[in-house]
C-alpha cells in the first residue's frame, strides 16, 4: 500500500528549501503521495529515502512473469481479497509436471499432447501454460535431458523442480537463451546457492516452507542477495493447511503491506479438489500432476470464471449471425448477447449441420431470463430487433424462434411481428438440433 | 522473522439452525443436522469458531426424472423408480441428509396428488433416518399444495421445505410455523433480495433459526461467479453483523452442474472435454468445492463419487491447520 504524505513527509530532509518548486517539504510530499510529481526533483533525499519510497510505491503482490520463446505467464499484482471488491487480475498459470525417470518417450508425449491442447470455451481458445520438470533421478544429466525434451516438445515456460543446486544449475543450462524459468526451489539449506543460480539465469525463484515466518526469512534474504522475482510454496497438500496459509500471506500483502510475504504462491495440488481451491483462494502458479482433458477443461473454466471482472460480463456484438449458411428457408432463433448464452446456442446450431438466422439481441449481456426479469428481453425489444435487421426480406416463411423459458412472450411477439410465424422452441440449447430436425 | 497475522474480530455470528427431530424431540429421525454458527469466513480456525461442519445431501425424486443425464440414470438405476429405495441407497454411500423433490406429475403422468406426495414422504422417511428436505416442483401453487399437505403429515420431523420465493413464501412459512419445520427461502442471486426475502419471513413469526437460505448459484461455466461472489458478500455482511444474513446456507450445485451439456452430452462434444463420466462428476465437485469455499453450508448433490470427494474436502478443512506460526 502506498504511503500517505505524512509517512513520506517525514523520509524528506524536511528543510523546506523551495529547490523543487513547492514552498515546503510537506506540500512536496502530499503531490508526491498523490502522484503528481517525481521524487527526483528534491536533489536533498537520502539514498535509504529514496529505497523505501521506491519500495511502498510497489505493488502489494510482484508481478512475477515466466517468459520462453513466443510466451509469457504473469502472476501476481492483486489487490483485493474478494473479487468482488475489484477483481482478480493475472490467472494463476497452469503447469503441467512431468518426472526425469520416467522415459523420454512419455516425457515427450505428456508433454506434446498438453501442449497442443486447447479448448474453447465462450469464444476464449484456453491452454495450459507451461510444464514443470521434476528431478526425482538425483542426476543431473538425466533432469538435464529430460528438460532438453521438453524444449523439443514445447516452447512454453519451464518450472525446473529440484532442491540440490547441481541438478538445478544442469537444468538451467539446458534452457534456451533469454527465456526465464522458475526455479523450485529454496529452502533453509540451500537458498543462498539458489539465489546465485536464479541471478545468473534471470530465473524466478520459489521458497519452500509450510510455516509462513520461515517463507518471509527466506524471501528477504533472497532480496538481500538481489534476486527480486520470488514466488512461496505452502508446502502442503493438505487443503486446510493451503488455504490457512494463502489467505494469511495474501492478507499480509494486502493490508500490511508487508514486503516478504508479498509474492504470487506457487502450489503443487494434489488433486483435482486441492487444485480447485488453488484457483479460487490465490494459487499464482498451479503445478498438477496428470494432464487429463476431463481435468484440465473444467480447471480452466473455473480460472477463467473467477478471473472475471465482475463490473463487466462478457458480451458478444448484437445482430444477426449466419450459421451453417442460412438460405431463404432457413428459421430466426433469437437469443440474448450474453456471451455463454450465445455461445451455448451457436455451438448447438453450428453442431446440428442445420441453417439458421441467429438473432442476437443487445440485452446488456444478461442470461435469458436474467434480462427477461430485468426487463431487457421483451417482446418489443425482440421486434425492435427483428425489425432492425433485413431478416423479413430475406426469410421465407418468415419464421422466428423463442427460448423456451420465455415461452410467455410468445403472444406478445405475435402482435408485434405481424407476418411472423412464432414458434418456442426448447428450453435448453442441447436440445436445439433435435428441434431444427423434428418441429421445423 | 515474527509474523503479525492480521485476525479480523467480527462482530456477527451466523445463527445455528437444525434439521430433523428425533425420537426424543417428537421426530422419528436417527440423525440430525446442525448447521451454522460460525462466527469467521470459511474455514478461518485461526480467528473463530466454527462449531458446525457444513454437510452434504443427496437429492432424489419422487419418481423416475424425464430430464437427468444418462450417467446419473445409470448410476441410481436400481432404484430410480423407488423413492424409498433411493433414499436408503443414498444414505448408504454416505449422504448427511436427504433433499427429495417433488415432480408436477407422478409416474402414470397424472398431476401430483397431495396424496401421493404425502405417501411418497412418508415411505422415504420409512426408509432412511436421515434429516429429509422437501423441494415443490417450483411452481408456486402445486408448490403450496403439496408442501403444506406434507407439513402437516410430518408435524414434528423438523423437515426443510422448499423453495419458498418471494412470490410464494406466505402459504409455505406459515406451514412450517404451524407443524415445527424449517424453511429454505431462495432469492436470485443478489445479497438485497436475500435479506428482503428473510426479512419478510421474519416479520411473519417465523424464528430465524428456522430459516436457511438459498442465494441460488450457477454451474462452473455457466455463472458460477456470480453465485459465488453472492455468497462470499453475504457472509460477509453476516459476520459484519447484519442479523438478516446471518443465515446458514444451502445451494444446489447438483442440480446446476448436471443440466450442462459437459454432463448431459457424450457424443459428439470436443474431444478436449475428455472422458464423460469424470467430467461430469468433475463438474458437479469442482462447482460444489468452490461454493463450499465461499460459505455454503449445506450442499445438493446427485453422483455419489462427488458426494465422496466433497465429503473428504469438508473433513480436511474441518481440521485446524497446525501451523506453527498461526
Ligand atoms: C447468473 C445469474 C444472474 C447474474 C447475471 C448474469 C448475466 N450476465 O446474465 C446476476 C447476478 C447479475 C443476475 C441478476 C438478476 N437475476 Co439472475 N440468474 C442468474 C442464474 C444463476 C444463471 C443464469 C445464466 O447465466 N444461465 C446460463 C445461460 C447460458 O442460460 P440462458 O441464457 O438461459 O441460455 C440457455 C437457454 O435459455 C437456451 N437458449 C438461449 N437462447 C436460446 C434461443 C433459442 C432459440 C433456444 C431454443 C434456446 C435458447 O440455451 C442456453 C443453454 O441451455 C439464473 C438461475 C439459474 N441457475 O439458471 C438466475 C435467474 C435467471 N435470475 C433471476 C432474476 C430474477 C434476476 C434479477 C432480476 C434479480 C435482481 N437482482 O433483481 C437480476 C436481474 C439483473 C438486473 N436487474 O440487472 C431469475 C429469473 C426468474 C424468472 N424465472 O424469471 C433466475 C432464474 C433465478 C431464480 N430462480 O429466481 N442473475
Ligand atoms: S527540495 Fe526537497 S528538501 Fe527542499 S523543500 Fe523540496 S522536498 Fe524539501
Amino acid at each position: 500500500m502506498a504511503l500517505s504524505g505524512i509517512q513520506i513527509y517525514k523520509l524528506l530532509p524536511q528543510t523546506n528549501c523551495k529547490e523543487c518548486g513547492f514552498p515546503t517539504c510537506l506540500a512536496f510530499a502530499m503531490k508526491l503521495a498523490a502522484k503528481q510529481v517525481e521524487l527526483s526533483a528534491c536533489p536533498y533525499v537520502t539514498e535509504e529515502s529514496i529505497a523505501l519510497l521506491a519500495e511502498s510505491s510497489a505493488p502489494p503482490i510482484r508481478l512475477v512473469s515466466l517468459k520462453s520463446d513466443g510466451y509469457e505467464t504473469k502472476a501476481g499484482n492483486e489487490v483485493v481479497l474478494f473479487r468482488h471488491e475489484k477483481t482478480f487480475y493475472n490467472k494463476p498459470g497452469l503447469f503441467v509436471k512431468v518426472v526425469d525417470t520416467e522415459s523420454p518417450e512419455a516425457i515427450k508425449a505428456k508433454i506434446s499432447a498438453a501442449d497442443r491442447y486447447v479448448v474453447n470455451y465462450v469464444g476464449i481458445e484456453l491452454t495450459v501454460d507451461g510444464f514443470a520438470i521434476e528431478a526425482a533421478s538425483g542426476d543431473p544429466e538425466k533432469f538435464s535431458a529430460a528438460v532438453k525434451l521438453a524444449r523439443e516438445a514445447s516452447k512454453r515456460p519451464l518450472i525446473l523442480v529440484s532442491r540440490d543446486p547441481s541438478i538445478i544449475s544442469a537444468g538451467l543450462k539446458a534452457l534456451e537463451a533469454g527465456e526465464s524459468a522458475l526455479i523450485h526451489g529454496a529452502d533453509k539449506s540451500n537458498w543462498e546457492v539458489m539465489a546465485a543460480l536464479a541471478q545468473e539465469h534471470k530465473a524466478a525463484l520459489a521458497v519452500i516452507s509450510t510455516d509462513l515466518e520461515t517463507s518471509a526469512d527466506l524471501t528477504e534474504k533472497i532480496r538481500g542477495k538481489g534476486v527480486e522475482d520470488l514466488a512461496i510454496d505452502p508446502d502442503t497438500t493438505g487443503l486446510g493447511a493451503m488455504l490457512t496459509f494463502n489467505t494469511i500471506a495474501r492478507r499480509m500483502a494486502l493490508k500490511k503491506n508487508f514486503k516478504p510475504l508479498g509474492f504470487p504462491i506457487i502450489v503443487f495440488p494434489k488433486d483435482l479438489v486441492a487444485a480447485t481451491q488453488a484457483i479460487s483462494k490465490y494459487a499464482g502458479f498451479v503445478v498438477i500432476d496428470d494432464f487429463k482433458p476431463d481435468e484440465v477443461y473444467p480447471l480452466l473454466v473455473l480460472r477463467q470464471n473467477i478471473y472475471t471482472d465482475p463490473q463487466k460480463p462478457i458480451q458478444v456484438q448484437p445482430g444477426v449471425y449466419e450459421i451453417n449458411n442460412p438460405n431463404s428457408e432457413a428459421p430466426v432463433l433469437v437469443t440474448t448477447n450474453f456471451s455463454i448464452t450465445y455461445f451455448s446456442v451457436a455451438n448447438e446450431v453450428e453442431g446440428s449441420g442445420l441453417p439458421a438466422w441467429l438473432m442476437v439481441c443487445d440485452a446488456e449481456g444478461m442470461s435469458v431470463l436474467t434480462a427477461w426479469a430485468a426487463g431487457k428481453f421483451d417482446a418489443e425489444r425482440i421486434a425492435k430487433s427483428v425489425k432492425g435487421s433485413d431478416l423479413a426480406s430475406k426469410v421465407s416463411p418468415k419464421r422466428v424462434v423463442l427460448p423456451g423459458h420465455v415461452a410467455v412472450l410468445s403472444g406478445e411477439l405475435e402482435e408485434e411481428l405481424p407476418g411472423w410465424d412464432v414458434r418456442v422452441g426448447p428450453r435448453e440449447a442441447v436440445d436445439i438440433p433435435k428441434f431444427l430436425k423434428e418441429a421445423l | 522473522m515474527p509474523i503479525e497475522i492480521p485476525k479480523d474480530k467480527w462482530p456477527g455470528s451466523v445463527r445455528q439452525v437444525v434439521l430433523g427431530a428425533t425420537a426424543a424431540e417428537g421426530g422419528t429421525r436417527t440423525s440430525k443436522v446442525v448447521v451454522g454458527g460460525e462466527t469467521c469466513m470459511p474455514f478461518m480456525h485461526f480467528e473463530g469458531a466454527i462449531p458446525n461442519r457444513p454437510v452434504v445431501a443427496l437429492e432424489i425424486r419422487d419418481r423416475r426424472p424425464d430430464d437427468w443425464s444418462p450417467l446419473l440414470v445409470k448410476t441410481w438405476e436400481n432404484v430410480i423408480d423407488d423413492p424409498a429405495a433411493w433414499a436408503k441407497a443414498a444414505e448408504e454411500v454416505g449422504a448427511d441428509a436427504i433433499q427429495l423433490t417433488l415432480s408436477l406429475t407422478d409416474s402414470a403422468g397424472q398431476p401430483m396428488s397431495p396424496e401421493t406426495a404425502v405417501a411418497t414422504v412418508k415411505a422415504v422417511l420409512q426408509a432412511s433416518g436421515l434429516p429429509l428436505i422437501v423441494f415443490g416442483p417450483g411452481q408456486s401453487e402445486v408448490d403450496n399444495l403439496l408442501l403444506v399437505a406434507v407439513a402437516e403429515a410430518t408435524k414434528g420431523e423438523r423437515l426443510a421445505l422448499g423453495i419458498c420465493e418471494d412470490k410464494n413464501y406466505r402459504t409455505i412459512v406459515a406451514t412450517a410455523m404451524a407443524n415445527d419445520h424449517v424453511i429454505t427461502a431462495r432469492s436470485p442471486m443478489d445479497v438485497n433480495l436475500a435479506k428482503q426475502l428473510n426479512i419478510l419471513i421474519s416479520d411473519m413469526g417465523l424464528p430465524l433459526d428456522r430459516v436457511i437460505m438459498d442465494p441460488t448459484t450457477g454451474a462452473l461455466g455457466y455463472g458460477i461467479e456470480y453465485g459465488y461472489s453472492v455468497m462470499e458478500r453475504l457472509r460477509l455482511a453476516a459476520l459484519q453483523g447484519d442479523a438478516m444474513t446471518q443465515l446458514p446456507m444451502l445451494v444446489t450445485p447438483g442440480y446446476e452442474a448436471w443440466k450442462t451439456k459437459e454432463s448431459k452430452v457424450g457424443e459428439g462434444v470436443p474431444e478436449s472435454w475428455g472422458d464423460w463420466l469424470q467430467r461430469a462428476i468433475n463438474w458437479e465437485t469442482m462447482t460444489a468445492i468452490a461454493l463450499l469455499e465461499a460459505g455454503a453450508n449445506i450442499l445438493v448433490l446427485r453422483h455419489p463419487e462427488s458426494l465422496k470427494q466433497v465429503e473428504a474436502a469438508i473433513q480436511d478443512l474441518m481440521t485446524a491447520p497446525d501451523m506453527v506460526s498461526v
